[in-house]
């Protein structure tokens, strides 16, 4: 990569629209080890700030008659419920603190990641891979535990003609094991193009005759990156709720 | 800004593909400190805000019931207050009612009374009146009869005759009948 740039300066023109999301240590310049503290552990641990602020400190005076910050706070927190009791049923209620954790998580990253000269944590298969494997294998188990082997009706579609079933059972198969993949990729694959597209508006701007134009798109695309932020964030939710539904009521 | 980050991430690039997302190197450290991340919020959120958020909610809710239980109750008073109103207000047109016709009653039965008492006088007077006349004519015949026997005593006597009293009395009785 480092040469590509090289040769791309050479017309005037710089490209590094992948460079925002390079994992660097915060202090010093060594190598990222598990433990060092890098610009992930600073954008996350802004997330948690985040959340606290909002759901702790917003609710602190716990008024009958809410603030604005309160209000925001309760907002959150009745949408992600009726998510839960609608999408995935009453007796779902109980992961509604897991699946807010989920929720709360990813929208205050995705909107910190809006920040100019933020670090993105959302925008790295690395988290994203994480939060769909955590769904992924909280449902299973949860799948397992409340329904034994009936959670393997999940697979076959009673529905379904006789011959037909094995045939639906191979590509529910296939179908329930692609759900992480496609779970965290579209969270982390929206974040990352929307931050790259609005890196290369702002490389173009470096053309004086261009730059009006740049600053426009880049404004416009910034205006669609606060909507992707919240909706990537709802997606995940609901396909969470969606996939605990699935775990709880295996029948189709 | 690029340029900026290109000299920071000179070494990085290096190792990296042509996206940072997809240098394995650092994924261990992303996942340690993202497990951190979500255990610390899951924590706060379902130890602390959720709780209490979600108390708020049932408290306010349980303002709002009790109000509006609140507002029924005085809504019931407010239609018990009126009935109540009306019925004392029927209550007094009945009773007023009942006074005025007590009265008309109580006025009539005085008029009879003063009515027959005046009949009573008027019947009185009248027997008085009667009797006095009665007294005035019977008055009035006994002087003609006394005046007719002095004069048929006088005749009698004056034609030479011996009258005798008890015959001459039944004599004018009879003609004062005839």
């Amino acid at each position: 990569m480092a040469s590509e740039a090289h040769g791309e300066e050479t017309g005037g023109l710089v490209f590094h629209p992948m460079d925002q999301f390079i994992v660097k240590p915060l202090f010093g310049d060594g190598a990222v080890s598990m433990f060092t503290i890098t610009n992930v552990t600073l954008w996350l641990a802004l997330s948690v700030v985040a959340v606290i602020l909002l759901m702790v400190l917003g609710t602190s005076r716990r008024a009958t008659i809410p603030g604005r910050t309160q209000s925001v706070a309760e907002l959150a927190y009745g949408f992600v419920y009726k998510m839960v009791e609608d999408v995935a049923g009453k007796d779902a209620v109980g992961f509604f603190p897991y699946i807010m954790t989920l929720f709360m998580f990813i929208v205050f990253a995705n909107f910190l990641g809006l920040i100019p000269m933020s670090f993105t944590t959302t925008s790295h298969f690395a988290v994203t891979v994480v939060l769909a494997m955590l769904v992924f294998l909280t449902v299973t188990i949860v799948g397992f535990v409340k329904n034994g082997t009936k959670f393997l009706g999940l697979f076959w579609v009673a529905s379904a003609p006789l011959a037909l079933r094995p045939v639906l059972a191979i590509i529910e198969i296939i179908s329930y094991f692609v759900r992480p993949v496609s779970h965290s990729i579209r969270l982390a694959g929206n974040v990352m193009a929307g931050h790259a597209v609005i890196k290369v508006f702002a490389g173009f701007a470096a053309i004086a005759v261009v730059s009006p134009v740049s600053v426009v798109a880049i404004t416009a695309m910034y205006g669609l990156e606060v909507l992707v932020a919240f909706i990537q964030a709802y997606v995940f939710t609901i396909l969470t709720c969606v996939y605990l539904k699935d775990a709880l009521h295996p029948s189709h | 800004m690029a340029t900026e980050t290109h000299e920071a991430a000179g070494h990085a690039a290096a190792a990296a593909p042509g996206m940072p997302q997809l240098d394995f190197s650092n994924w261990a450290n992303q996942i340690f400190w993202l497990l951190v991340t979500l255990v610390v919020i899951y924590f706060v959120l379902s130890r602390i805000a959720l709780p209490r958020i979600g108390a708020v909610l049932a408290e306010r809710q349980g303002t709002i019931t009790n109000d509006i239980a609140k507002a029924d109750e005085l809504k019931q008073k407010a239609v018990e207050a009126e009935e109540a109103y009306n019925k004392a207000l029927a209550d007094a047109r009945t009773e007023a009612g009942n006074i005025v016709a007590e009265a008309k009653a109580e006025i009539q039965k005085e008029l009879d009374v003063a009515l027959a008492k005046a009949d009573a006088e008027i019947a009185a007077k009248a027997a008085e009146g009667e009797q006095a006349i009665a007294e005035i004519r019977a008055g009035a015949l006994k002087s003609v009869k006394d005046v007719a026997k002095d004069t048929a005593k006088e005749l009698v006597s004056a034609m030479g005759g011996k009258a005798d009293a008890k015959t001459l009395t039944a004599a004018i009785n009879a003609r004062m009948k005839g």
